[in-house]
């Protein structure tokens, strides 16, 4: 019983690992930017999300809300200024301007935020369970994970049911024949970094609910969410999930055998599937 | 009519005179220079050749690596491993660390060359972080907490009793010389060693592939063989240079070692700084670093914040760094590997134009 409740638990940490996984799956599908700073963006959202708690008193969720249109401004403005002047046929300067950025966001978060661990409040939800007969799952868990599956849902959607999604589709395509077309790739990839924030503080709010946060815990994530991706296949969404939910089962069956095996664990999965499957389980884009 | 193909130009010339020059001067430095510039040039001999050895992989290679503490930090440790569980003396143990980094090299790379571009740099970050998790758990070289290395192995090295008595120092001293002779054989090792490998034929084919992927396939260049190559030289340099600063330090940690802040982001800020893809840049890049270091990195987080900000500003307004902004307006190369047909004592070309795509 005590590995079926492991690998539950292990399947929705992956919620949260999908969370992350997801704006960094946009980003890269749209145009093809590895952003190394995403994990200190999510802890980046965290502080944020702590912040509109602590000054107005609401609830994290309404907080969260606030924060989305000031954290989707950032990343449009993020793109436009300083990614998109970057990008380019060749990988190197995206690549070393988000380290760049990595680097600095760490270092100002320590200078205004302190190293001191964080939480985000969320009250009584922090303990609170249902009993599923074989197994009791916390609230918190199993919110996240229905959050991914939401998030990951409204995306799909967003990229096949709406102009804004085929303007994403064709500038991945071809950004050439795209703008040819009227669209501004620019500005199509500004609302894509635009969009994925709000993904990033969807993130950070359960990232900073369910367990302590501070400045250096960035990089961490970044490499669950990297895994994530390449395990569920460039491209693909819901691969991104199933990805998440591998790390994670792994992470929680590695704990159980030794706790300091955790993390290790995770890493040893992806290195698994990256020998077996190059390409990740459900690859869909060619690159 | 005499037709040649060349390198050479009129401030390589020079700049090789001057270099061995400065080669002189350093080995002979210890006679007269104090204690603490001596550790000053440890830290810029020592960084300058990580640095190099990122430029190739990274600059020639278009091999973006974000991974290469895990080569620091199991060359230190094997270093540590020779001294502390098999009894060597510290100086030859440094070849451990050689030895252990080109070992984990080839499974490294044998995952991470599955990776396309960006995903590869986050690829070697991972596999450095699984190297750190493992490390961590062996428990005899100190377990997570690090170890040091004995009070008995450190006092007798090889050469640091003769160096003591040549210049007169205490025997803290004279370990500082042999590890600052040791990181001047290093770093001027491995840029005449890049050098060559750049004037060669392997060269050449690096210099193309980075260039034209496609292009440079459809000529012969063997595009696999040539990754492996020098992805496993600069691994094992790497090595060397984990194993040579940890026997400096004599004190080890796995976070310490295995730092992604300390051998990789600084190692990736001297390089942008200076000039990415040429030999110059990580020099000049050294010592900007340097200089900032000395003069702010009592500002603490302050100072890495600007570090990260002055490098997207570099990369955003000169991404050619430094060095290339002299470069581009001078046509000066130190190190050219450029190659220029001469045909009786004329230069074909116009020693102005731009240099840039072929350097």
């Amino acid at each position: 019983m005590i590995w079926l409740d492991t690998i539950v638990q292990g399947l929705l940490l992956g919620g949260l690992y999908a969370l992350f996984a997801a704006g960094l799956s946009l980003v890269f599908g749209i145009m093809r930017l590895v952003n190394l700073a995403h994990g200190d963006l999510i802890v980046l959202a965290a502080f944020i999300v702590l912040v509109v708690v602590e000054a107005t008193g609401l609830n994290p969720f309404l907080s969260a809300l606030i924060a989305a249109p000031a954290l989707f401004a950032f990343g449009w403005a993020l793109q436009w200024f300083v990614f998109n002047r970057v990008l380019g046929k060749d990988i190197l300067p995206p690549l070393l301007v988000t380290f760049g950025l990595s680097i600095a966001l760490q270092n100002g978060m320590l200078e205004v935020f302190s190293a001191d661990s964080q939480r985000i409040p969320a009250g009584p939800l922090e303990s609170a369970s249902v009993d599923l007969g074989a197994v009791t799952v916390g609230i918190m868990p199993l919110l996240t994970f229905a959050s991914a599956v939401a998030v990951i849902f409204a995306l799909n959607q967003i990229f096949y049911r709406t102009a804004l999604g085929r303007a994403f589709r064709a500038t991945s395509d071809d950004p050439v024949t795209a703008s040819l077309m009227g669209i501004n790739p620019r500005s199509v990839f500004a609302m894509a970094t635009g969009l994925a924030m709000v993904i990033v503080t969807i993130a950070a709010l359960y990232l900073g609910m369910r367990s302590n946060f501070d400045p250096s815990i960035g990089p961490a994530r970044l490499i669950f969410a990297f895994e994530a991706v390449i395990i569920g296949g460039l491209g693909s969404l819901w691969g991104t999930l199933v990805g998440g939910a591998i790390i994670g089962v792994a992470q929680t069956v590695g704990a159980q055998i030794n706790p300091e095996w955790q993390i290790l664990a995770g890493h040893l999965a992806f290195l698994a599937v990256l020998l077996v499957r190059p390409r990740g389980l459900f690859p869909r884009a060619v690159d | 009519m005499q037709v040649t193909v060349t390198t050479r130009t009129r401030a390589s010339t020079v700049a090789g005179f001057v270099a061995l020059g400065l080669i002189a001067l350093g080995l002979i430095l210890p006679a007269f220079a104090s204690r603490s510039l001596i550790q000053d040039l440890f830290f810029i001999l020592t960084m300058l050749t990580l640095a190099q050895l990122w430029n190739l992989i990274a600059g020639y290679g278009g091999m973006v690596s974000v991974g290469q503490q895990a080569f620091v930090g199991i060359g230190a440790y094997a270093m540590f491993a020779g001294v502390i569980l098999w009894g060597w003396d510290p100086v030859p143990a440094i070849l451990l660390g050689g030895v252990a980094a080109f070992l984990l090299a080839i499974p490294m790379a044998f995952f991470a060359f599955r990776l396309q571009g960006a995903y590869f740099a986050i690829g070697t970050w991972v596999i450095a972080e699984v190297t750190r998790l493992v490390i961590a758990q062996w428990k005899t070289l100190g377990g997570g907490t690090g170890t040091s290395l004995p009070r008995e192995a450190t006092s007798d090295i090889i050469g640091v009793a003769t160096i003591a008595e040549l210049f007169g120092l205490r025997d803290a001293a004279a370990r500082d010389v042999l590890a600052y002779w040791l990181a001047l054989a290093l770093a001027v090792g491995t840029m005449a060693a890049i050098y060559a490998l750049l004037r060669s034929r392997n060269g050449l084919a690096l210099t193309a592939l980075r260039d034209n992927d496609n292009a440079a396939r459809s000529v012969g260049v063997d595009a696999g063989r040539l990754k492996w190559l020098v992805f496993l030289a600069a691994a094992a340099m790497t090595g060397l240079v984990g194993a040579l600063i940890y026997m400096q330090t004599a004190r080890i940690s796995p976070d310490a070692a295995f730092s992604v802040t300390s051998w990789t982001a600084y190692v990736i800020f001297i390089v942008v700084i200076g000039g990415i893809g040429r030999l110059e840049g990580p020099i000049v890049g050294v010592l900007v670093f340097w200089g900032l270091q000395t003069a702010f990195s009592d500002y603490g987080s302050w100072y890495l914040l600007a570090l990260g900000l002055i490098a997207i500003a570099v990369m955003l307004f000169a991404p050619r760094g430094l060095w290339g902004l002299f470069a581009s307006r001078t046509g000066i190369a130190l190190f050219p590997v450029q190659r220029r047909l001469v045909t009786s004592g004329l230069v074909t070309g116009q020693p102005n134009t731009q240099r840039e795509e072929v350097t």
